[in-house]
């Protein structure tokens, strides 16, 4: 992974000093709430419902045992002994003290890591595949890119203030999409062209929140060398051009559909006309130097699936099951590419403590080079582990609890934080995924179901990407009463599509309930090992909405309306 | 008068930003863009004689983007870019282009809601002047400068992004 040199290293502990230095001068009174707002926000702090919530950038993903170790250490020492990943691969502590922030930034900036931009309406941490680098369909590996993209988008002066909040991802593998990244203002899809040149196609004007969008395309081929120019002429764009009298209509996805794709990708080439030639264009040796930090570690010769490995698979169910669910074909032979799920029953999905992610960097030192990533889902995942070493390692996984075989079922779901501790929420959201998570534990009848993506988000602004669920579950507030709207449909892979809200919402008592009649619905309704989004898009919303809303109760809320 | 920051020190202004209302004088003043875009006739061209006399300022206004301008912005020694507010960033993207694109070399100044933690951003992006807001304290201001030592990215000031810095 990256390794920061002397430049990296200075400007993030420059980055430490300003941001201390800040909070001096707002604890001093020097500094008005409103006006620190956009500063502490630029590092990562929001202020919740009972403390400030620190969130820590975990650069598309990647995390090494060290930096692992220093994250729970801030867990331990400055929060209770817990942290949670978010769904753009990221760290949350959700009690740290404000006035102690600066003093965590600086422990962070001693391994590496920082909360630069990682909130506020700047650019954020670029997100991409957790598989990057690991498997065989990639074109290439994507970090490059992204960290690229990170050095480029960090303090980035002309765009610290744009119209709204700013999410690139970049993904590389033709036939999935794990990063969601057409539901990013950016999306960069690494393609080869006709003549074989490694280049983009790059996407605008994707989000979630309360106009759920996916983006278009802007450019079909963008050469490799253009990245960042391009990505300056369309911030410049929308920095001019994007709504500011409207928070709701800010997001580049309203300009984007404002102007038409058309119009928007003329302004876009036009701006770009006059940056494609200038300094910014990237050098081959940029390219190379920053693709030095991504190349192989050193693997062995091994056979694909030896004995013991097999062995193992064959003797003890538990462990084939935990395979087939969450490990995953690595592009080396006899390694594999094992995900760990952070959806404990009774824990908040995405949730870990002080002591599993020590235990984690443990686990990733003995049998993954040192290296971790995070995952869009909100898992961990441990990219380069020896088949031989699969059943030792899913043992002492499973002492720590994270090796739930659930991952791609029902169970893994997304969930934001929700009620229980963001200001912004209408609704509480665990207690949804708590009560799915106990009702739905039955293994046999998860596996049947097959995969589904179940996403819940306890507001409009979609942090649990409710509108790319298979099922999504948003919260409303009906008069000061927790409601749940559910919608059908959502995708996020190769072929994202936003869900179509089911009906009425529902009390909180019911969504079990109704959660279990959609999943009947599609169990009765499926044909040929079809899985839950198959058959909703063959079938259709319709059947769904009978069992949901049986005639008397809907024509009795008609009548109410 | 009033104190700004000019070339990263303390100065003393010696502009005025004009209602559109008002009657122009010899001295140097500043008028909105509005202003000069309506101008016909005589009203034009008793401007232009003020602006080639070099005492004529011209700021850009909220929405007001740098190709309103454009090249024309040469002729004039001094253009103001309003901030309505800290978190309005349109500036940003004034000044680069009035500076990178349409060869502006006069006083270029942000004025409205300018405050401190972002002069560094401003000077990077072609600001040689600053009218901070009233109740901000220009000893500190100037020292608002220094934030980081290197930057990743090409600014106006330097259009080589880092990776052409590096060693």
């Amino acid at each position: 992974m990256y390794v920061y040199d002397d430049y990296d290293q200075r400007l993030i502990n420059e980055r430490v000093a300003q941001f201390q230095d800040q909070m001096n001068r707002y604890l001093d009174g020097k500094i008005p709430e409103e006006e620190f707002l956009p500063l502490r926000l630029q590092n990562g702090i929001y202020v919740q419902r009972y403390a400030p919530m620190l969130r820590i950038a975990v650069p598309y993903g990647m995390m090494n045992s060290q930096q692992l170790r220093k994250m729970a250490e801030i867990a331990r020492d400055y929060d209770r002994g817990y942290a949670h990943f978010s769904t753009r691969q990221n760290l949350q502590y959700n009690w740290p003290k404000l006035e102690e922030c600066p003093e965590i930034l600086a422990e962070l900036a001693t391994v590496q890591m920082h909360a630069v931009q990682t909130s506020g309406n700047c650019i954020r941490n670029t997100t991409t595949d957790e598989y990057a680098g690991v498997i065989a369909e990639e074109l290439v590996d994507p970090r490059p890119y992204c960290e690229i993209i990170r050095q480029w988008s960090t303090f980035h002066p002309e765009f610290a203030f744009l119209p709204r909040k700013f999410k690139i991802a970049v993904n590389a593998v033709e036939d999935a999409d794990r990063a969601a990244t057409r539901m990013h203002d950016v999306g960069i899809q690494i393609v080869r062209n006709e003549a074989g040149e490694l280049g983009y196609r790059v996407y605008a004007g994707g989000g979630l929140g309360r106009t759920p969008i996916l983006s278009s395309v802007v450019r079909e081929f963008l050469p490799e060398e253009d990245l960042l120019t391009y990505l300056d002429a369309i911030i410049r764009v929308y920095n001019q051009f994007g709504r500011r009298d409207n928070k709701y209509k800010a997001r580049i996805k309203i300009l984007v559909k404002a102007l038409g794709v058309e119009r928007f990708s003329e302004l876009v080439e036009a701006e770009w006309e006059h940056l494609k030639d200038g300094d910014g264009k990237l050098p081959s040796e940029e390219l190379e130097r920053i693709k030095s930090h991504f190349t192989e570690p050193d693997y062995l010769a091994l056979e694909a699936d030896p004995a013991t490995y097999t062995d193992a698979l064959a003797s003890d169910k538990a462990f084939a099951r935990w395979v087939e669910r969450n490990v995953r074909t690595h592009k080396k032979s006899g390694y594999a590419v094992a995900t760990f799920a952070l959806k404990q029953k009774g824990t908040a999905p995405g949730d870990v403590t002080d002591s599993q992610i020590f235990a984690f960097a443990d686990l990733a030192d003995k049998y993954s080079f040192g290296e971790a990533r995070s995952t869009h889902q909100q898992n961990l995942v441990l990219a380069d582990v020896e088949q031989a070493k699969l059943y030792e390692l899913w043992q002492e996984a499973k002492v720590l609890g994270l090796a739930t075989p659930t991952l791609g079922l029902l169970t893994d779901m997304i969930c934001c934080p929700g009620g229980d501790f963001c200001a912004l929420a209408n609704a509480k959201s665990l207690p949804i995924a708590e009560a799915l998570q106990n009702a739905f534990d039955d293994l046999d009848y998860l596996h049947d179901l097959g995969e589904i993506d179940l996403n819940i988000s306890g507001c409009m602004n979609a942090c649990g990407h409710h509108h790319i669920g298979n099922i999504g579950i948003l919260g409303v507030d009906k008069k000061g009463e927790e409601f749940y709207q559910v919608s059908l449909g959502g995708a996020s892979g190769a072929d994202a599509a936003v869900g179509k809200i089911l009906g009425p919402s529902f009390a909180r008592n019911r969504m079990t309930d109704i959660i279990r009649i959609i999943l009947d619905v599609y169990v009765a309704q499926r044909i040929n090992g079809e899985n839950f989004i198959e058959t909703f898009r063959r079938v259709g919303m319709d059947p769904f909405k009978t069992a949901a809303y049986p005639a008397k109760e809907s024509s009795a809320k008609a009548t109410a309306k | 008068m009033t104190q700004i920051i000019l070339d990263k020190k303390i100065a003393t202004d010696d502009w005025n930003l004009v209602a559109d209302d008002m009657a122009l004088t010899a001295a140097k003043e500043v008028i909105n863009f509005s202003r000069w875009a309506a101008a016909i006739g005589v009203e034009k061209e008793a401007l232009i004689t003020k602006r080639d006399a070099g005492t004529l300022g011209i700021q850009l206004n909220a929405g007001d983007t740098a190709d309103l301008l454009a090249d024309e912005c040469q002729d004039f020694a001094l253009i103001n870019v309003e901030f309505p507010k800290f978190a309005d960033g349109r500036g940003y993207s004034a000044a680069r282009l009035l500076r990178e694109r349409y060869g502006f070399t006069g006083q270029l100044r942000s004025v409205g809601d300018v405050l401190f933690d972002q002069l560094f951003y401003m000077m990077r992006c072609g600001f040689n002047a600053m009218a901070m807001r009233a109740d901000q304290d220009l000893d500190l201001a100037v020292k608002g400068f220094e934030t980081f030592s290197a930057p990743y990215q090409a600014d106006v000031n330097d259009k080589r992004p880092l990776f052409r810095r590096r060693n």
